[in-house]
């Protein structure tokens, strides 16, 4: 095999995992509040900022910082659900989209303003540098990125499983009205899914910008995420993260088959964008997607 | 959406003519006729600074006027309204760069390309609705945006693209206080084709789509029909618009049609009241005017603590970003229904003052 398509192929993997992880975290507020959350890239932004500054401003050592980054995002993702998302129940789809959209503008541009624009660098985290398996050369934090993002998902899905909120917050997705006249505060859950969402987002965050640097170019995962669920189902969670995988892959494989055969550049940021259409026209609800089928 | 159903006690129609006269007396018609009038004596009164954001508003408005018949009459969502927006602008200088068609024939033409370009786009608005569309149109806006990139022969890629200024028999509209009548002329005919649309029979299809897609259907309306067409105005009066400001700058660079720029169209409509006509135009306005209100805040600010603390000066683009964005959430959670619905019910006070009831 090519090295370089192998080398391509890793890369995918460890990009769509952290796809799947911003996209899991997607659909749980889609799941749990019928909010589409077009702002998802910019609790990744916050989150990195946050931590960054926490290690570089105040010298915190980096999971001390992480934790701290937690508590902050916790707060942050009720605070939003409760003042701007709350009154909005009852809303028209537009207004709701639209209030996410709104709110993704006024934080890029707040954390531009308050960090600048340039890309800042995370402090080392590691030792060493590289580790080399089968041949490809990987970079140690991409291992820890794909080891994280496998955590991650393992966690929630036992969360979903066996926790009572858990439980409390699958019940919400699957029925409002039920789950409230069984005692769930469906209230509480809003808030819960927003909290849960903000701090997985934060995460993925946190990896990117050791990765690659903190700048505003993180808030693009909260557009790819679009391909991702789409492809998946958007109330999916499965879907969701295998979306994120297929997505990762196939901007890395449209990369290899551009830079080999079609050379016309910028096939990478692009191509999800073109599977997005298609499957919009030949599957709209996705793999795994519950089919709207209404009753008149 | 708009409530349509809010109209003040004391007033009654008794024919369907009276309910869809464009004016309900004729006070305001001929208060539209006198304002108009007074309008086109603009370029004598107004500086060039001002002439220039009163173009802005007619371009824009003229966009913002699609989008707001797809959004706000329609009820579908459209996230890639600039990148149509720039297409009609690359099309009519393309069209009037490489077949020698005049600037006077290009810009319909234009609209008509852009009207193409998006029902290709719309074709899946035949089968999505609500969410899915917005997230085909958001596909559409970084396709497009993408395609002004690398296609040279259209755009002229990163170079850009000189569009020639408009011209009738030899008369060269090249300057802001004769462009102005001509973005003026623009903006008249097409909220006149607009706000008849709606009057008609296609424009009470479209509000039933929206209202409710299902009785509609049930009605014997053909819903993807009028989806794709309410598609196909929005594409078109957006290439309209972008062609008017594309022979407006003479330069057409493919830098400006970002998602923002689509953002801003949405908050546009927004402020203005969905499904209002005249609220596109309001918001519109405030839309043009909120970074010129930006710009005044900071200077008002200048030397004090505030700026002092926070770098107004130097952040003042960020500053503009953070207005638009908190405008669209304060007003949707405030005022939903948007300026028209505020504008109605301040003529109604008045109109009813002392006894409102």
């Amino acid at each position: 095999m090519d090295p370089l398509l192998l080398q391509l192929i890793i890369n995918g993997l460890i990009v769509g995992a952290l796809y799947g992880v911003v996209a899991m975290s997607f659909v749980l507020i889609y799941k749990a509040s019928q909010v589409v959350n077009f702002a998802q890239g910019e609790f990744l932004l916050i989150g990195a900022w946050v931590c960054w500054w926490l290690i570089t401003a105040h010298n915190i050592p980096f999971l001390w910082s992480m934790l701290l980054t937690f508590v902050f995002m916790v707060l942050f993702g009720v605070l939003l659900q409760v003042v701007v998302l709350r009154p909005l129940i009852g809303e028209p789809i537009i207004s709701v989209i639209m209030v996410t959209i709104g709110l993704s503008i006024v934080f890029q541009a707040l954390m531009k303003w308050m960090f600048g624009v340039f890309a800042q660098p995370f402090p080392p985290v590691f030792e060493t540098e590289q580790v080399s398996i089968g041949g490809a050369q990987i970079q140690t934090i991409y291992l820890f990125s794909l080891a994280v993002s496998v955590l991650l998902l393992a966690a929630c899905a036992v969360f979903f499983k066996y926790s009572k909120y858990g439980l409390a917050m699958r019940a919400t997705a699957f029925d409002q009205q039920v789950a409230q006249s069984l005692g769930v505060s469906v209230k509480n859950v809003f808030a819960m899914a927003w909290a849960i969402s903000a701090v997985v987002s934060s995460v993925a965050g946190v990896v990117v910008g050791i990765v690659n640097g903190v700048s505003s170019a993180l808030s693009f995962y909260g557009i790819k995420v679009f391909p991702a669920v789409i492809l998946g189902g958007l109330d999916s969670i499965a879907g969701g993260v295998l979306g994120g995988l297929i997505v990762g892959l196939l901007e890395n494989i449209a990369q290899y088959v551009d830079a080999k055969f079609l050379h016309w550049g910028n096939l990478y940021e692009i191509a999800p964008f073109y599977v997005l259409i298609i499957i919009l026209m030949i599957k709209p609800y996705g793999l795994f997607g519950t089919e709207d089928i209404e009753r008149v | 959406m708009a409530m349509q159903s809010l109209i003040p006690a004391g007033e009654f129609k008794t024919s369907y003519a009276a309910d869809a006269t464009i004016f309900p007396t004729v006070t305001s018609r001929n208060v539209l006729i006198v304002s108009l009038i007074l309008l086109c004596f603009a370029p004598l009164v107004f500086d060039r600074y001002a002439l220039s954001l009163m173009i802005q508003i007619g371009y824009l408005g003229i966009a913002a006027l699609g989008l707001n018949i797809l959004v706000g009459f329609t009820g579908q969502i459209s996230i890639g309204h600039a990148a149509f927006f720039g297409f009609g602008a690359f099309a009519s200088a393309y069209v009037n760069n490489n077949y020698g068609i005049p600037v006077f024939f290009a810009i319909p033409i234009a609209g008509l390309m852009t009207t193409a370009v998006g029902l290709i786009f719309g074709l899946p608005a035949a089968r999505l609705k609500g969410l899915y569309l917005a997230i085909a149109t958001l596909a559409a806006q970084y396709i497009l945006q993408d395609f002004f990139a690398r296609a040279e022969w259209f755009s002229g890629g990163v170079h850009g693209s000189i569009a020639n200024s408009f011209s009738i028999f030899g008369y060269a509209f090249d300057t802001d206080a004769r462009y102005f009548y001509v973005v003026l002329a623009y903006l008249i005919v097409c909220y006149l084709l607009a706000t008849n649309l709606i009057r008609s029979r296609d424009g009470r299809a479209l509000v039933a789509v929206r209202d409710h897609y299902l009785s509609a259907e049930m009605m014997g309306i053909n819903l993807t029909k009028y989806r794709t067409l309410s598609f196909g105005v929005s594409s078109f009066f957006a290439g309209i618009g972008g062609a008017l400001y594309a022979h407006y700058l003479q330069f057409v660079s493919i830098e400006g049609f970002t998602i923002l720029f689509s953002i801003q169209f949405l908050g546009m409509i927004i402020i203005g009241g969905l499904g209002s006509i005249m609220g596109t135009l309001m918001g519109t306005i405030f839309m043009v005017l909120l970074p010129e209100a930006m710009e005044w805040l900071t200077s008002s600010l200048s030397g004090s603590a505030i700026d002092q603390a926070l770098g107004l000066r130097n952040n003042i683009s960020y500053l503009r970003e953070m207005a638009i964005g908190a405008v669209i959430v304060l007003f949707l959670i405030f005022e939903p229904d948007g300026l028209a619905h505020r504008w109605k019910q301040i003529k109604a006070y008045w109109k009813l003052y002392p006894f409102s009831h």
